[in-house]
């Protein structure tokens, strides 16, 4: 059972620029993103949400996002996977960072989310 | 009087149709309590959703509801993508068993309440499906009905999505969802064969 990441943002820029801050501390961490609508534009979209769960190597993934309806698209994307989802209404960055250090450092999904209890803001 | 893939399709036309011509209005309604897209979203959506129904004719209400979700999830973009998909997808899975719009609108509510987290009262689309759809189920809709379920948003506070951010001072806005929602019903209503 291997164990991933997925970001999803509303931007783009948002969505693939984090993953390069997580590669820091989480070289060997299978991390995929999902950011904008299909046409590039600001929100989210289902279908990049499901691609990115796709091309993520991990069987097990802990989704992350930045807001409100991001979440909806990811709950239908959860729905329609094959894979576990996990999906966190935590501060995107913060607990990001969070999973994907301890994630390289094989922390224990039930340590992780621990950790990331505090960083719950919406 | 029961409802058909041509009518559906004719009423989801008409929907369409009164999302373009308001489409300015509803981005401006969403501008004081959102992030004013939603009239260009949903132009967008429906656009996306008559495409559908025009390349590939549905044999069957199930498939045409389904169409119609699909096409709204994948292209609306913001967060009323999600939510009138998965309205129209618990359309598509309830259709297998009746075709009467009571029951239709209900699982299309429950849907949406789930998807989007909202009760009565948020503000949002839901103070417009919930009570709509107990009248369809008691077999009566007018105009009015809808008109007093839109204005109804104005004097809530926003508990759901960016309005609620604004808390107090979304008081006085017109929900744009609600409103969207209006145009919905109204087109029901005004599609021959239906009720």
């Amino acid at each position: 059972m291997t164990l991933g990441i997925t970001i999803v943002s509303h931007v783009p820029e948002i969505a693939e620029g984090l993953p390069k801050l997580l590669k820091q501390v989480a070289a060997d961490v299978p991390l995929t993103f999902a950011g904008g609508t299909d046409d590039g534009d600001i929100g989210t979209s289902m279908e990049k949400i499901s691609q990115a769960f796709t091309d993520n190597s991990a069987d097990e993934i802990l989704a992350f996002y930045d807001l409100g309806s991001a979440k909806m698209n990811l709950e239908m994307a959860q729905e329609m996977s094959d894979k576990t989802i996990h999906l966190y209404d935590t501060a995107l960055i913060e607990s990001a960072y969070t999973a994907a250090s301890l994630l390289q450092a094989d922390v224990p999904l039930n340590d992780i989310e621990e950790q990331l209890k505090p960083l719950k803001i919406k | 009087m029961a409802l058909t893939v041509d009518n559906l399709t004719e009423w989801i036309n008409s929907f369409a149709q009164k999302v373009n011509d308001q489409k300015d209005y509803l981005s401006e309604l969403d501008t004081p309590i959102g992030d004013g897209d939603h009239g260009n979203n949903m132009a967008r959506g429906v656009k996306a959703v008559q495409e559908s129904l025009e390349n590939k004719k549905p044999a069957e209400l199930t498939d045409a509801f389904k169409q119609i979700a699909m096409a709204l999830i994948s292209k609306v973009g913001g967060a009323s993508g999600p939510l009138y998909g998965t309205a129209f997808l618990e359309m598509a899975k309830k259709s297998k068993d009746t075709t009467d719009l009571g029951e239709l609108f209900a699982a299309a509510n429950a849907g949406i309440k789930k998807r989007g987290g909202a009760q009565v009262g948020d503000k949002t689309m839901v103070d417009v499906w919930e009570p709509l759809s107990d009248q369809l189920a008691q077999g009566s809709l007018a105009q009015e009905d809808i008109d007093k379920a839109v204005n109804g948003t104005r004097g809530l506070v926003a508990k759901k999505g960016r309005a609620s951010y604004l808390g107090d001072r979304s008081v006085g806005h017109l929900d744009p969802g609600a409103m969207s929602s209006g145009y919905l019903f109204t087109a029901l209503i005004e599609t021959e064969g239906i009720l």
